[in-house]
Parts: structure tokens; C-alpha cells; sequence
């Protein structure tokens, strides 16, 4: 995977603005002998498309919102509100079991239920940054009152 | 005396018991990957013993066919509004909905189909065939291993996808020709016999198609297997030329050689089926059997035992109102984990620890069709497999209606691990539009054959919220789990209660032994 970014960032019929997003990104490769065009074929992709993709192995999306938008959201839905069939998958909006940052980091290292453990395919940092994401967003407002969730809390949960 | 197989498997089953005659029955090549016994036989029904089944997926349906049979009363009842659960097709003109709302109706022609869940069925899938057999659903081949589909990754090769069979041949004939080396040089000896030491070496020469100084190089023979530079013909000009072999540096730096042995596993290996049509096939022959048995749209919401029975609650998800009370003597619950753990039940104590504690993996697939069987009238490929380390994982063509005109649909990827969670939070047609990317990296025709798509990724199916069951430790929860203990009044069945976790197989075998145990119970009252 580490091929594709590196040809699809060297590409050349990826636009300026792309080029500038990736100049900013935290692991971006070095490109000695890339060739001349982009690996992309049927799209050209944007500055949130390259993100994709990254790692067989794991989610490698940085930031809170990034990070759900790009796991969580698929059940939880785009804007927390949860999704009903024959069982549920519980809305994260307006919801106080998120108050504490404890039980939301449990759950997403360690899985509950039906839930599969992200624990191998987030980083702490990760963990702990869509944590305060939900904690903060769809009407929810823990953080102040309760505290963020750190990367220590997110290591001292792992198995 | 001479004795025949059957005599010494009866004598050994006498001696020694059941496992020791399993043992026996594998070395003489009987015992294969299932157990399954042939038909059930379930004698002595109490009179009008009457049995709730949870779930028309393939264990539902086969406890209800065969309890019915047996003299029980049956009633199913179905999340759904048709049967098959995972037992899946999807064909032009169907709609589905996942869990979020979203709609994707599909316009596949020419009986083009994606089998979003359950694709294959080996030829050591026992129950399955039998059940096949039984209710007459037709079966074809399924093309696993295509030694002229490809092998692919991005940092290979420049990208560039390369045939089965290159790999395969290269890979075999550089190994076996340093085997052989080793060999010649004395490096063995401590390992072999000089006796052994000709053997191997022979077999090493026909193995890896190496030439009488134990060398894998460019030659005719050789070009019979990885193909030739100019394939045979006949008349003038027909001389084939041999083919140049890749380096054993290429073939292992590569790393194509990681898909080599796909199609050994037991569960893959020739031969291997599917029904003609589309694997739904085996829902509708079982639906034909035991649909006047099912009630549809029907979500369960509690399932209570006591002494005298079963209790369940549902709510009819198309009329809405009240939920309905139903009451039997027994209950089959073959509803998925990730539901069941929703639900209220008052199953005991180990059996929640099992539920509450098993995650559901996910996996997406997609259908994509296109204009034209570009990849058999431009590539030799007829059905079969092509792997990548893109996030689609693979494509595989249609193993059927080989040469048919018009458009075909490919199975455009088949995603588990980081990458099927990315797909399932995209929207489906988002998801497509990846999966036909990634498809034109190996298949540059997509950009003009491409004619549209369906997405199911299993955590948005609203029937199962997943693929399949993971056990969060196995050897704690599984005897539990599948056991119906003294006074029990409701056993589990379904795929997750299996060692065949995620074949159609599992769900069959965990529905006999579920409802043997039922028939226990019932007739040992």
C-alpha cells in the first residue's frame, strides 16, 4: 500500500491544492523514482479521498473526525444517530454514556458485544482522539465537565 | 483370512470406539473435512410437540424440515420478508436496504448475480451436498484456482499483474532446483539416506521440471507448464518457442508466492461447486420444503424458557401494532449473536457469557457488471480467481456461461481486515467507485466496460449486523453454548456454532445436533 500512496502523491495529474495536503501529511514518503503519473485510473481522487486506503493492516486516518468518518460511521451513521434492523446499533448522539471517557475507550479497544475491537486497528492516539470526537459532537459536551480521554487511559485498557 | 475394509473398520469400531474408528476411517481416506452422518433420524415423536424455529437462514430451515418430518408441530419465524438469511442473491431487479436506509436496486442482464454472502461449496461440504441432492438444486462447477488468472500487487512487477502460472511454475522449479543442490552438495546427508537422496532428486527433476544437471531453466518442457513465448500451432509456422523463466530473485522479492497455495486448503480445493444461478438457489429449494412453515417480517424480540415451555414475543415489522405471543414446547434459536445479545432471553449464565462476548467480523463484496467478458475474450480467463494486495483482495469471474455475449458480472472484490471497514462506512455507491478503481489498476478495460455496481458490506446487512461469529475464547464458551442443558427448553444452532465458522456447511451441522438433542429432550421427558 505504501507503493500506491507514494505513486498517486508523486503523480502529476494530482492538482496543487492535493500536492499541499500532502506536503502537510505527518508520514508522507519519499518518492525517488516515481513515475509520471498518478496510479489513480478511473477518478481523481481529493484531498480527503488520498487518505484512504493507506495500510491493509490498519485505519491510518489522523484526527478525531477522520477517524470516525472513516470506521465508525459506517453503524454509528454519519451523524451519530444510530441504525435500527433486527437488532441496533446504539445512536452515539445525545447519549450519557459517553460522559466518562472510560467506557467509550473500553469499547472501542476491546469491543462489546456484537461491536469487533478496533484496539489493533487504531493507535492510542487514535482511540483517544475519536473518543473526545464523539464525546464532543451529536449534541454531546463531556469534555469540559469530565475531562479528555489521553493516551495513557487508551494504553492502560489494551489487553 | 483376508479382511475387508469394511471388517477392519467394524473390528476397530468394536475395540476401540467411535474416535479411534474416525481415525481409522481418515487413514482409509473416508473421513473427510465434515462429520456429517447422512440423514437424520429422529424416532418416536411425542404427539403434537410443538417447536419454534428462530431464523429461515439454512439451520432454521433445516431443523424446520426435518422436525417436521420427524412429527414435531413447527413454526418459523423470520426477520426478513423472504428466506435464505445469509444464503444470498442478489439478481437484476432486486432491491435491498441496508441498516442506514440506503437503497441499491440492481439492473444486472443475463441472469448476471453477486452471492453477497456464501459462494462455494466443497466437495467435502457433505451436508450441504446432501441437502442439495435431496431438494434438487442443480450444481456446476466453481472455478477456484485459474492458472492463467493473475496474480498482483502494486510494488511487483512495476504493477503489473502476472499469470498463475509463471508464479507457480518459477516458484516450484527455483526451489526445487536448490533443494536439489543442497542436495548434490552433501548439505542433506545427516537428513538423507543414500537411497532417499536418488529418490528425491528424481523427484525433484519431475517436481520442479528441471533438466538432468538438476537446473530450472528456459525449455521446452519447462514452457509446458508456466506456457510459451509462442504457443503451438499447426502447418506452417507452427513451432512453439519456449518461454524465459523469472529469476528466483523476482519470484521471492515479489512476494506473489503468498497466494500460491490458496486453492490447497481443504475447504478450496477441487472440486468445489456452486448452484447454477446463484447460491440462493438452496434458500428457495428449502423455502419450497418448509416456506408454509414461516411466518416473515417477523422481529423477535424476547425469548423466555421455564419448566412447561417457550415463550417469544414479536413484532410484525411491516403491520406494527402489539407484538405477538407465541408459545411451543421447544425452540430452535438460530438468531446471529449480534442480535440475540440485544434481545430479552433468560438463557443461562454461560450461554450469555458466550453470547455478550462474540463480535461479528466484517467483510464487504461487490458486483460489478460490465459491458462484455473482456477478461475471457481478451485475456484466456474463464472463471476462477485474480488475487491483489489492492483492497478489493481479489476478483473472480463468473464460472458460467463461458463465451455468452452481452454484459457478465464479476465479483469485484471480496474485502475483509482495515479496508472492509473503510468500505462499510462509504456509501455504496462511493464504495463502488473504489472498487472499479482499484479493478482498472489490474483490468484497464473497466474504464470502458464498466456499466454499474452493487456494495454489501455484512455490517450493514440488518439481519446479521456482520459477516460471521468470532468466539472470544472458544474453548471457555463453545461446549456451553452448544449444549441444551437439563431442563433447557431452547438449544442454539447457526453457523457461529460450528468449527465451520462462516459455511453454510457450520449452519447445517450445528441444526442436527441441535435438534438431535431436542428430540432427547423431548421424547426422555
Amino acid at each position: 500500500m505504501t507503493r500506491i500512496f507514494t505513486l498517486l502523491v508523486a503523480g502529476i495529474a494530482i492538482g496543487a491544492a492535493s500536492m499541499t495536503a500532502w506536503a502537510q501529511g505527518t508520514d508522507a514518503p519519499a518518492a525517488p523514482d516515481a513515475p509520471e503519473t498518478s496510479d489513480f485510473r478511473m477518478f481523481e481522487p481529493t484531498v480527503e479521498e488520498w487518505e484512504r486506503f493507506r495500510s491493509a493492516a490498519r485505519i491510518t486516518h489522523q484526527g478525531g473526525e477522520a477517524v470516525y468518518n472513516a470506521t465508525c460511521a459506517g453503524c454509528h451513521m454519519p451523524q451519530g444517530q444510530g441504525a435500527v434492523g433486527a437488532g441496533k446499533y446504539p445512536a452515539l448522539a445525545n447519549n450519557d454514556l459517553l460522559a466518562g471517557a472510560a467506557y467509550p475507550i473500553h469499547l472501542v479497544v476491546n469491543g462489546q458485544h456484537a461491536m469487533p475491537p478496533f484496539g489493533g486497528l487504531l493507535d492510542d492516539q487514535q482511540v483517544a482522539d475519536v473518543v473526545n470526537y464523539i464525546r464532543s459532537s451529536f449534541g454531546n459536551d463531556f469534555i469540559a465537565e469530565y475531562g479528555e480521554a489521553t493516551v495513557e487511559e487508551v494504553a492502560g485498557v489494551r489487553p | 483370512m483376508t479382511m475387508t475394509r469394511r471388517d477392519l473398520l467394524g473390528a476397530v469400531g468394536l475395540a476401540a470406539g467411535s474416535a479411534a474408528m474416525y481415525h481409522a476411517m481418515a487413514t482409509l481416506g473416508h473421513a473427510q473435512a465434515s462429520t456429517y452422518q447422512g440423514r437424520i433420524s429422529l424416532e418416536g415423536t411425542p404427539n403434537g410437540d410443538r417447536v419454534l424455529v428462530l431464523g429461515a437462514g439454512l439451520a432454521g430451515m433445516t431443523a424446520a424440515l426435518e422436525l417436521r418430518a420427524a412429527g414435531y408441530e413447527v413454526q418459523v419465524l423470520e426477520y426478513r420478508e423472504k428466506a435464505g438469511g445469509r444464503c444470498w442473491t442478489l439478481r437484476g431487479g432486486d432491491t435491498y436496504t441496508d441498516i442506514g436506509g440506503v437503497t441499491q436496486t440492481v439492473a444486472f442482464e443475463n441472469g448476471g448475480y453477486l452471492n453477497p454472502g456464501p459462494w462455494r461449496i466443497p466437495y467435502n461440504h457433505h451436508a450441504v451436498l446432501d441437502y442439495c441432492k435431496r431438494l434438487g438444486v442443480k450444481l456446476e462447477p466453481f472455478i477456484q484456482k485459474n492458472h492463467n488468472a493473475y496474480l498482483h500487487r502494486s510494488d511487483a512487477f512495476d504493477g503489473k499483474p502476472q499469470r498463475f502460472r509463471h508464479i507457480a511454475t518459477d516458484y516450484r522449479g527455483h526451489v526445487a532446483e536448490l533443494l536439489a543442490k543442497a542436495t548434490n552438495q552433501g548439505l542433506l546427508d545427516a537428513e538423507v539416506t543414500n537411497a532417499d537422496k536418488a529418490k528425491l532428486l528424481e523427484s525433484l527433476q519431475e517436481y520442479g521440471i528441471l533438466t538432468d544437471d538438476h537446473a530450472y531453466v528456459a525449455s521446452e518442457t519447462a514452457s509446458e507448464y508456466r506456457g510459451f513465448e509462442r504457443e503451438a500451432g499447426g502447418g506452417r509456422d507452427g513451432a512453439p518457442t519456449a518461454s524465459t523463466p523469472l529469476s528466483m530473485e523476482q519470484i521471492l522479492q515479489s512476494d506473489l508466492w503468498r497466494w500460491l497455495t490458496d486453492a490447497e486448503s481443504v475447504h478450496h480445493q477441487s472440486a468445489i461447486f456452486q448452484p447454477v444461478g446463484g447460491m440462493d438457489m438452496i434458500a428457495q429449494a428449502f423455502a419450497r420444503e418448509v416456506g408454509d412453515l414461516i411466518t416473515y417480517n417477523a422481529k423477535v424480540i424476547s425469548m423466555l424458557q421455564d419448566e412447561g415451555g417457550v415463550t417469544v414475543r414479536y413484532e410484525n415489522t411491516t403491520t406494527g401494532g402489539e407484538p405477538v405471543e407465541v408459545t411451543a414446547d421447544w425452540c430452535v434459536c438460530t438468531v446471529p449473536f449480534s442480535i440475540l445479545g440485544q434481545m430479552e432471553h433468560n438463557l443461562p449464565a454461560e450461554k450469555s457469557r458466550a453470547i455478550d462476548s462474540m463480535y461479528y467480523e466484517g467483510s464487504v463484496k461487490f458486483g460489478l457488471e460490465m459491458k462484455r467478458r473482456f477478461w475471457e475474450e481478451d485475456e484466456d480467463i474463464y472463471g476462477g480467481i485474480t488475487y491483489t494486495d489492492l483492497p478489493i483482495a481479489l476478483i473472480s469471474y463468473p464460472s458460467s456461461d463461458y463465451l455468452s455475449g452481452g454484459k457478465a458480472v464479476l465479483l469485484g472484490g471480496y474485502v475483509w481486515g482495515a479496508a472492509a471497514y473503510e468500505f462499510n462506512a462509504m456509501q455504496p455507491d462511493e464504495a463502488v467507485k473504489w472498487a472499479v478503481e482499484y479493478g482498472a489498476r489490474i483490468h484497464s478495460q473497466y474504464a470502458d466496460e464498466f456499466a454499474g455496481g452493487v456494495a454489501v458490506s455484512w455490517h450493514k446487512v440488518p439481519w446479521v449486523l456482520g459477516c460471521y461469529g468470532i468466539w472470544a475464547d472458544r474453548d471457555r464458551d463453545y461446549e456451553g453454548a452448544v449444549t441444551m442443558g437439563s431442563g433447557e427448553r431452547i438449544v442454539l444452532a447457526g453457523e457461529h456454532l460450528s468449527y465451520l465458522p462462516g459455511w453454510q456447511e457450520g449452519a447445517i451441522l450445528s441444526a442436527l445436533d441441535a435438534i438431535e438433542q431436542l428430540h432427547q429432550h423431548a421424547t426422555n421427558r
